[in-house]
């Protein structure tokens, strides 16, 4: 049984389906990216994964039981959520909003502290541990915001294979800390963790994730591995915009582009 | 941590305990009759001689001092825990309605208070109404805004708004028909003071002190979890909806205690936590006790210099902390405005 079984997932609001009829089986170590355009549910089927937004239809399995009945504690040691936006208006260090993942741990103080550099030093906001979290740029405080929910998740401890949810995490994101932040969370989940994150970035999704979910007015259009969904045709229907895939000079896997 | 972080926070965990210690020595010192500090600690363990200074502090002083005390630290507390569960940090205890719900009841039960007075002989009849005014208010308040999903944070604003406006216009309007006499003492009781003091009322105070500070370290880190939000501190584990359930309550227990035993003192609450944040930080297990101290310091000076500055009249306590409060606040603003 998949790590993360999710089965005709449907969520309703104000009587519109955000997301329906949605079925995912998520491996640990596996990395998996959800595309579509605005509005396509990508972040409500987060939601519903998470069993932040209820369920109208389906069901959502995390170790072959529902997620609802792990105790808060238990469910917080593997699973770990980052949504889009992340306001916090009170002057915390890096290290000190970093360490706030640690709650629910009880490693002891020097353990958590070797975590959070650990995390910090994959996100390579190590130098930021000292600065006040209120007077960092946005891509700063969201770096920082990825390192404190991996090291939440960080190692296996007792619990065993854990799950990642990123929304939109590349967003704010230069290119450079673009591919970075994609590689160590790559580098997390072959280390147990099952990651399903959302992306607008198309070459991201191709270069990193192992199965790519392109999903249009809350249905799946499209699952399958990078060069099975990347292609013109599905991209051109999903977004309704001409587009051309090419293959990357030097890794070969699919580019797409726009045809204006 | 940064470096000078740490720095001042080791600074506060020796300055504020021996401002305290020091704040309680001198507003038991001085008054009427000043007393010398050997005079004080005579009469404090009961070595000294006896007669009138050990009669002037066992007396008159010290339960004043503990009840100030006790209230400044209760509202330091209270403000603390609501800026976090509001995750504001110029959150005011007053937000929630507790203050305006307080004032109500006070102000009815001065204007009918003759009669129930004499009924229920000693009992300070306007701290309880006080006091029962609002809790009135909190229970409003928190029942409409607990929704299916939750406490909504921003209900519970609006909410606290709406109480506050509709005490507010009950109150003024028991005010119009007020005679002149009752009307001086409904506007005294709003400015705060401490001059009704006595063991009863301190020691009730401390009670509730003693609740504040016991489960201090049970929500020091669920309120620093929080501060990222309630579906964030959900997913680190926190249980949301119990701890701002038993978070409003003690809230609302302390702020309406200390205002029926000493009036509505202003800014305390504000203002000391916020204050304490900037100088150590936002970690809840160092803000809550530091800023107890902070606040127990705070009006135990302000009450001193109410007493003493025209003697023999006194100040409301609440004007003076406002007076020594707002432009060290002011200036705190402006040092570090960014990293508020």
């Amino acid at each position: 049984m998949a790590l993360l079984h999710a089965e005709n997932v449907t969520v309703c609001a104000d009587q519109r389906e955000l997301v329906s009829g949605v079925d995912l089986d998520i491996n640990a170590g596996e990395l998996v990216c959800v595309i579509g355009p605005n509005g396509a549910g990508k972040s409500t089927l987060l939601r519903a994964i998470c069993g932040e937004a209820q369920l109208t239809r389906g069901q959502v399995h995390f170790k072959g039981a529902s997620i609802e009945r792990l105790s808060p504690r238990a469910r917080a040691s593997q699973l770990a959520v980052l949504p889009q936006h992340n306001p916090l208006s009170f002057a915390f260090t890096g290290l000190e909003l970093v360490a706030l993942s640690r709650n629910p741990h009880t490693t002891g103080i020097a353990r958590d502290q070797e975590i959070c550099m650990e995390a910090m030093a994959a996100l390579d906001v190590t130098h930021l541990a000292a600065r006040l979290y209120t007077t960092l740029s946005g891509g700063e405080q969201q770096r920082l915001q990825l390192a404190r929910v991996m090291a939440q998740i960080w190692c296996a401890e007792d619990v065993g294979d854990r799950l990642l949810l990123l929304d939109e995490p590349a967003t704010s994101l230069d290119i450079a800390h673009q591919y970075e932040m994609m590689k160590a969370v790559r580098a997390f989940a072959r280390r147990g963790v099952a990651v399903i994150m959302t992306v607008h970035d198309l070459a991201l999704a191709s270069g990193y994730s192992d199965r790519i979910l392109a999903l249009k007015e809350g249905r799946c259009m499209a699952y399958g591995d990078g060069e099975t969904v990347l292609t013109a045709a599905i991209l051109s229907k999903l977004y309704g915009y001409g587009v051309t895939v090419v293959a990357h000079p030097i890794t070969g896997k699919p580019l797409v582009l726009a045809n204006e | 941590m940064t470096l000078a972080r740490r720095r001042s926070l080791k600074f506060a965990r020796w300055f504020l305990p021996g401002l305290l210690g020091l704040s309680f020595i001198t507003a038991l010192a001085i008054g009427a009759v000043s007393l010398s500090f050997a005079q004080v600690i005579g009469a404090l363990t009961g070595f000294g001689e006896a007669g009138l200074a050990s009669d002037i502090v066992q007396a008159i002083r010290l339960p004043r001092a503990l009840l100030a005390a006790a209230v400044g630290a209760v509202l330091a507390i209270c403000g603390a825990m609501l800026q976090g569960l509001f995750r504001n940090p110029l959150a005011d205890p007053s937000l929630i309605g507790v203050t305006a719900g307080a004032s109500f009841g006070a102000s009815l039960a001065i204007l009918l208070g003759a009669q129930v007075a004499s009924a229920f002989g000693s009992l300070p009849v306007v701290s309880v109404a006080a006091f029962c005014g609002g809790l009135v208010a909190v229970a409003l308040v928190y029942h409409v805004a607990k929704g299916v999903t939750g406490t909504s944070v921003a209900t519970m604003l609006l909410m606290g708004i709406a109480v506050t406006a509709f005490s507010a216009s009950l109150t003024g309007l028991m005010e119009y028909f007020a005679d002149n006499e009752m009307l001086r003492r409904i506007s005294l009781w709003r400015m705060g003071g401490l001059d009704a003091a006595s063991y009863p009322r301190a020691f009730l105070m401390l009670l509730i002190l003693c609740g504040l500070v016991a489960t201090m370290v049970r929500f020091g880190a669920s309120l620093n979890v929080l501060l990222l939000g309630e579906s964030q501190a959900r997913h680190l584990g926190v249980d949301v909806e119990q701890t701002k359930t038993w978070l409003i309550v003690l809230a609302a227990a302390g702020v309406g205690t200390s205002v029926a035993v000493a009036g509505s003192i202003a800014f305390v609450g504000l203002v000391v936590p916020h204050m304490v944040r900037l100088w150590v930080g936002p970690d809840h297990r160092q803000l809550l006790p530091l800023s107890a101290l902070a606040g127990a310091s705070l009006l135990l000076i302000s009450d001193t210099l109410a007493r003493s500055i025209i003697a023999p009249v006194e100040i409301p306590v609440g004007l003076i902390t406002a007076l020594i409060g707002v432009p060290f606040f002011v200036s705190l603003l402006r040092k570090s405005r960014e990293s508020l």
